[in-house]
């Protein structure tokens, strides 16, 4: 122990707080898996026994499937369209210098910190006033407005790490604007896009306030899920769904981080 | 220089960034194949004219001409020129095959004459059999190669070559600058060349300009801005150089009479024709013109006897020190041989004599230095 930097020697107190740190955070969310496979309509413990009863009802439940697909229509259209917005923002707030970029990139930045009711209750009004009824497009313009921040501060951090003169160089080669953004910039961002658009998903997927106020007759998922609390002999199988979200959801997590960790040296060859 | 054979003009050139002046009112000729250096410190504007020539940049006032075709207005893609980045900016998604043939696509370059005009680039720097590496597995030598290979693809008629041998250790970037003029004289197109390094602007360059606080001080070949300094600026920038405060005691036949502190009365005969009598002006030596010797020189009228401060052995030649009455900085002395008596040695504290031939002093304006 004696050889080891005085930094980096082990802390006891430390590691025990870092124990409760991660039990706090993560007990809760297991039980969600555990009471999905036991043999109960209620949730208490003793457990009872095992089953996938759950699971079977939660696939043969066809509300819960349109829901779904609900939740992934928004998701998808939100997290790409929130990415495209992402990928020139990025590139005007890092590439140029222009009057007012401070304002206008703190502007962008705002939802970040603003309450989700607050945006959810604006754009509500905003749309009734301006006639536009409430559909699954008002819920993904909703979620673009939350996930573009997501999306900017992803892509800036990775614009911010390649070197400028590669553009120039595309330039110099007699690439045009268009075609050094397409065979240059593009593939020097794509881990930052596909992190960009798996946390994008992953956030218009699980959001319920302003997906709350901005639905009409068709739910998304959290949405179906909130309606489905009601009835008790439901609830089970929104544990198995819960539990199938929760497993997905950190795949997603955990395969965005490493993309976007992921050094442009092992990309995949794209462009000419 | 004259202008009619200029292929690349560049007239009352300046660069503002905010109230900064990055380049102020540059005028430079520049023939076709020529191999010219911009040469300066950081930060004298050198790169900022080379960024203008390959369009990242405009003047905020000037034109540059290219083959006679103004430049303002047209975009980097559309320039014949191509440029070699100072840290080589290749391309880390594609390999060194894709590298090298980026620029061909919009010339229309594709299949078997893409992979032909390749290969052709691979061979000229000497990289035959490194297509299908990637960026990461080069050196950084290689990395250069590649850099000059996927500008050179475009049979450009001007290369723009930014400090592309700063990131080289010595010995490899020596081996560089002899293949680069090679490869300059070789394709004869004209090279720019920008570079902090005066040495290697001499070993490289047909003509050199030298720049500072964004103006150009001198323009001239290697041999004349060494042995004709305009100013003590541009003396004291390409290698090393002992100034004298002088004033000019008499004129006749195209000679100066000098009175300088310490060292007496020296005759100089150059600028002779700019003095008048009683000018304050700066003699001035280069260190390698200098010789040592322990006794008083009987050859030479013009010499000076000093004390040795300090003396370094590099091995193919020494350098000293010597402290002389009436100058405040020691005189520097470069010598591959000294003059000594059997059984002494030069060292510290020596009492030294120092002579020189009377055509290697030079007189610079006070003013400037």
């Amino acid at each position: 122990m004696k050889d080891v930097p005085y930094i980096s020697r082990p802390n006891r107190p430390l590691g025990v707080y870092a124990i409760l740190y991660l039990a706090f955070l993560y007990i809760p969310v297991l039980f969600l898996p555990l009471f999905s496979f036991n043999d109960s309509l209620f949730i208490a413990f003793p457990l009872r026994g095992f089953t996938t009863n759950w699971y079977q009802q939660m696939l043969a439940d066809e509300q819960m499937h349109a829901a779904l697909m609900n939740s992934i229509k928004v998701g998808a259209a939100s997290s790409v369209i929130a990415t495209i917005l992402g990928v020139f923002g990025a590139k005007a707030v890092t590439r140029f210098r222009m009057p007012g970029q401070k304002p206008v990139v703190a502007v962008i930045m705002l939802p970040l910190v603003i309450p989700e009711i607050i945006l959810g209750v604006a754009l509500l009004i905003l749309l009734s006033r301006l006639g536009i009824p409430l559909s699954l497009y008002t819920i993904t313009l909703g979620h673009i407005l939350i996930c573009v921040p997501f999306s900017m501060a992803t892509l800036i951090t990775r614009f911010e790490g390649f070197d400028k003169s590669m553009e120039e160089a595309a330039a110099d080669l007699g690439d045009n604007a268009w075609w050094a953004f397409w065979r240059v910039t593009v593939p020097m961002v794509f881990p930052g896009i596909l992190a960009s658009l798996l946390l994008c998903f992953t956030i218009s997927f699980d959001e319920f306030i302003m997906a709350f106020f901005l639905a009409s007759t068709e739910p998304t998922l959290p949405i179906f899920i909130w309606g489905q609390l009601r009835f008790p002999q439901k609830l089970p199988s929104v544990l198995a769904l819960g539990a199938c979200i929760l497993v997905i959801s950190f795949v997603v997590v955990f395969f965005s981080q490493w993309l976007s960790r992921r050094g442009t040296s092992a990309l995949p060859e794209a462009g000419v | 220089m004259a202008t009619n054979n200029a292929y690349i003009r560049i007239e009352q050139v300046s660069k503002r960034f905010g109230s900064v002046v990055a380049v102020d009112q540059v005028d430079v000729s520049i023939a076709g194949g020529e191999f010219f250096s911009l040469l300066g410190a950081s930060g004298c504007g050198k790169t900022t004219l080379l960024r203008m020539l390959a369009g990242f940049e405009s003047p905020t006032s000037g034109e540059i001409y290219i083959d006679g075709a103004a430049m303002s207005g047209v975009p980097p893609h559309k320039r014949p020129t191509n440029m070699v980045f100072q840290n080589y900016a290749i391309f880390p998604h594609l390999n060194v095959h894709r590298n090298i043939a980026y620029g061909l696509r919009s010339e229309r370059v594709t299949g078997k004459e893409a992979i032909k005009r390749v290969d052709e680039a691979l061979e000229l720097v000497k990289l035959q059999g490194f297509g299908d590496r990637r960026s990461n597995e080069l050196s950084g030598g290689q990395r250069q190669r590649v850099a000059l290979a996927r500008a050179l693809i475009r049979r450009p008629k001007v290369l723009l070559l930014d400090e592309p041998l700063g990131a080289l250790d010595k010995k490899l970037r020596e081996e560089m600058q002899l293949e680069l003029r090679a490869l300059q004289q070789s394709l004869n197109i004209t090279f720019i060349f920008v570079t902090h390094d005066q040495e290697e602007a001499m070993a490289l360059s047909d003509r050199i300009a030298v720049m500072s606080g964004g103006k150009t001080l001198q323009i001239s070949t290697p041999k004349k801005i060494y042995n004709n300094p305009v100013n003590a600026e541009v003396a004291n920038f390409i290698g090393q150089m002992n100034f004298l405060d002088a004033s000019v005691v008499g004129l006749a036949n195209g000679e100066a009479l000098l009175d300088v502190a310490g060292w007496g009365r020296l005759k100089v005969s150059s600028r002779a024709e700019y003095l008048r009598c009683g000018a304050n002006v700066l003699a001035a030596i280069r260190p390698e013109k200098l010789r040592l010797s322990d006794r008083r020189p009987a050859d030479s009228e013009n010499c000076v006897q000093g004390v040795i401060e300090a003396a370094a052995y590099l091995g193919d030649r020494s350098h000293f020190h010597v402290a002389v009455e009436g100058n405040d900085k020691p005189i520097a002395v470069a010598a591959q041989e000294v003059r000594v008596s059997p059984g002494e040695s030069l060292d510290r504290g020596s009492r030294v004599w120092i002579s020189w031939a009377s055509d290697s002093l030079i007189l610079l304006d006070k003013a400037e230095k």
